[in-house]
């Protein structure tokens, strides 16, 4: 037998599990990984890695990890997109696992962008 | 937390299983461990997706991308390059038949098939592990239990139910909460909810998804209907034949009983409710409301007079209420939504959605639920892809052996339950099967009749004889020996069994007749008067014949007849001899040239 209020654990923890079934444009925040071959040879699945267990240890419900083929700028791998609803995306290259934590703490919670990380930097 | 990457949400309905999808799913689950997914991407099994023409069914999320008739085969690629690499495997995209579109990247709400629907009833079905009462929980699942249960009274939740507009959906569409209040104003020392799961018209499979799908929808409907009427115990009363859907009932009604959702002190409000289970055979007439209590009591499935009605007098001489699935997939929304919400979708008198079985000469066969008053070219068209083969619209079959068939005039009639009765047929269950010019109006009406014959109880005397007498009328018909005034005979035959028979199943009998001969009574007339039959079914009725403009004299076609009946010399045209032909057709189809057709 489960009280209510146990019920209502049940739901939230449940929900962050299945809640990337829901499609809620507008709602989600978005990471997407560059993982073609060259993505995957820069080492793309860690640094997706870190970003799973980051969203999890957060329990941050609204946000999406998923994959995409090569961007084009095999240099730049791992890159990785972080759309959040409402904002420009932002690209992030040369990521590393190490990085992650603060992509996830101040662009995904906090809403600003790791300048010194994106492409717009990189390029200069 | 464990949190999954991706979903892979494949499809375990009777559609998809019978075309092989607990294979993909085992392949899934090797193929993604192989590569060391298994921490990052999840299969989940659910219920029907309502493109059963498509099946397999498999979902992707989050980029909710949405495979088609998926091999075991496929499962490689997909693994490897959708959940590995993030590319969408393009050549097993779902491509909509009407547009041939085949996008991976839009969203399943876009594809034409989904856009017109609205999704209530059905809402989890597709969506959720229906084997998972933590995944319905998610869904604001036993929420609507728990706000009946700790803030409403009994007359509040009948109240909502009554002013939501809902109306049954097994058939009569009676006005729901009517029927509750009637089984809650009765007085007894226990009383019954009953839920009827018995799905007999051919071609519907509404209720069986819901019930595979998101079979807690339909526990927790129960559950709040008993404490609405106050009864602590109910039945649903679910065919043999639907192993799936009957497999996943046992295993909701577990796990609700363990996490205290069903049985005693429900969230310690002093309220006990459960639930059994009971197997009917599959016999047409057990769907009819007494002989489906008689039934449960294990007695014959015959139906018995009314009154008494079942809310004074239905299982084991108690108050019963009985709903159908698809009415109780409803009732949680909208004590959770309200009864504003409900009763703003739909029509004056016909409120929320409705669930069909669409199938027949359409290109989309499935489930779709739209809203009431979307009208019939909607759902055939937009949604259903249209006419297969590029064939002409003859008629649509609504209410199954109860309903009629409306013709292309008709095509614009909004559907709702007074509307569809008012055009000639009726709501039924939500069977809707599309005929196209092949089809004979005369042998529809004589197939659902065959039906009706072989289903009657016989009980009472106007179903068992006069139904028979009916069908004998129409298979002379079909068979080229038709008589004239055998319409006007089928006419009055209707009118004394719809006035007399026992049951709904004697008294809608005769409307698949009556409609047709409503509709389209030239081909009784060219059956009858010319021996012929308009759409070249009826085979007493037709004869092959080589048009010698065409023929080339090639023998491929006297070569196939198994009946010798072709005749002709090599390089001059040939002839078919009406007394041997058997009429099999193989001829017709093996001709090269379209030499020979059916007159
Ligand atoms: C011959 C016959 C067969 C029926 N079969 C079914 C059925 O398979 N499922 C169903 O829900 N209702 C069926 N009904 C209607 C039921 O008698 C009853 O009206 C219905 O289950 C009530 O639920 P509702 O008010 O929610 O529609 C049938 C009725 C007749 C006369
Ligand atoms: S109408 Fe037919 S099915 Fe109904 S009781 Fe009479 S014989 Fe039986
Ligand atoms: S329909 Fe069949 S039996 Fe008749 S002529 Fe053609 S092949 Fe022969
Ligand atoms: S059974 Fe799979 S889509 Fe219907």
């Amino acid at each position: 037998m489960k009280s209510l209020a146990e019920l209502e654990a049940i739901r939230q923890k449940t929900l962050n599990r299945i809640n990337l079934r829901q499609e809620k444009e507008g709602e989600v925040t978005r990471v997407v990984i560059g993982m073609a071959t060259c993505g995957i040879a820069a080492g793309a699945r860690p640094v997706m890695l870190a970003f799973m267990d980051e969203i999890s240890k957060r329990n941050l419900s609204h946000v999406t990890v998923s994959q995409t083929g090569c961007i084009g700028m095999c240099r730049l791998e791992p890159m990785v997109d972080v759309i959040v609803p409402g904002q420009e995306k932002v690209t992030y290259v040369h990521m590393t696992p190490e990085k992650v934590g603060r992509v996830v703490a101040e662009h995904i919670v906090n809403g600003r962008p790791v300048e010194e990380y994106t492409i717009g930097a990189a390029e200069k | 937390m464990d949190i999954y990457r991706a979903h892979v949400l494949c499809c375990g309905g009777t559609g998809c299983s019978s075309s092989g999808s607990a294979q993909l799913i085992q392949r899934f689950e090797e193929k993604i461990k192989e590569n060391g997914l298994d921490k990052e991407v999840k299969v989940i099994r659910t219920g029907c997706f309502g493109l059963c023409e498509a099946g397999p069914v498999v979902i992707v999320y989050p980029e909710g991308t949405f495979y088609s008739r998926v091999k075991v085969e496929d499962v490689d690629e997909i693994v490897s390059e959708h959940l590995l690499k993030g590319r969408k495997v393009q050549h097993l995209v779902y491509s909509d038949h009407a547009t041939h579109e085949q996008n991976a990247n839009k969203a399943l709400a876009d594809i034409n098939f989904y856009k017109h629907q609205h999704r209530i009833a059905l809402r989890n079905c597709g969506v959720i592990d229906p084997e998972n009462i933590d995944e319905y929980l998610a869904f604001d699942g036993y929420k609507a239990l728990e706000k009946a249960l700790t803030t409403m009274t009994r007359e509040q939740v009948i109240e909502e139910i009554l002013k939501s507009g809902l109306r049954g959906r097994g058939g009569g569409g009676f006005p729901t909460g009517l029927k509750w209040k009637f089984a809650a104003a009765s007085q007894a020392d226990q009383k019954y909810v009953a839920c009827n799961a018995d799905e007999g018209d051919p071609g519907a499979f509404m209720d069986r998804s819901v019930l595979e799908g998101d079979p807690h929808a339909v526990l927790e409907a129960m559950a709040i209907a008993g404490y609405a009427i106050g009864a602590s115990e109910g039945y649903i009363y679910v065919r043999a034949e639907y192993p799936i859907a009957v497999k996943r009932l046992e295993i909701a009604i577990g796990q609700a009983r363990d996490y205290g959702l069903l049985g005693k002190n429900i969230f310690e409000t002093g309220f006990d409710f459960d639930i059994q289970i009971r197997l009917g055979a599959g016999a047409f007439v057990c769907g009819e409301e007494t002989a489906l209590m008689r039934s449960i009591e294990g007695k014959r499935g015959e139906p018995t007079p009314r009154p008494p009605f079942p809310a004074v007098k239905g299982l084991f001489a108690k108050p019963t209420m009985l709903n159908n699935v698809e009415t109780y997939a409803n009732v949680a929304q909208i004590i959770l939504n309200g009864a504003d919400w409900f009763a703003a979708m739909g029509t004056e008198k016909s409120k929320g959605t409705k669930v069909f079985a669409l199938g027949g000469k359409i290109n989309n066969t499935g489930l779709v639920e739209v809203p009431m008053g979307t009208p019939l070219r909607t759902i055939i068209y937009d949604i259903g892809g249209g006419i297969p083969n590029g064939k002409k619209f003859k008629a649509v079959q609504t209410g199954g052996p109860s309903g009629g068939c409306l013709p292309a005039e008709l095509l614009d009639t909004p559907v709702d339950y007074d509307n569809l009765i008012a055009a000639g047929s009726m709501m039924g269950s939500g069977g809707m099967i599309v005929m196209d010019e092949d089809n004979c109006m005369v042998d529809i009406a004589r197939f659902f009749l065959d039906f009706t014959v072989d289903e009657s109880c016989g009980k009472c005397a106007p179903c068992r004889i006069g139904t028979r007498r009916m069908l004998e009328i129409l298979e002379r018909i079909v068979n080229g020996k038709g008589e004239e005034g055998d319409i006007e005979k089928l006419e009055n035959l209707a009118k004394t069994i719809k006035a007399t028979a026992l049951c709904g199943l004697g008294q809608t009998a005769p409307n698949p007749v009556l409609s047709t001969i409503k509709f389209f009574r030239h081909e009784y007339e060219a059956h009858i008067r010319d021996k012929k039959c308009p759409a070249h079914h009826c085979q007493a009725l037709l004869n092959y014949v080589i048009d010698p403009e065409k023929c080339r004299g090639c023998t491929a076609c006297a070569r196939v007849c198994p009946g010798g009946a072709i005749s002709g010399t090599v390089k001059q045209p040939h002839s078919i001899d009406p007394a041997k032909c058997l009429k099999c057709g193989a001829c017709m189809e093996k001709c090269r040239f379209g030499a020979i057709s059916k007159v």
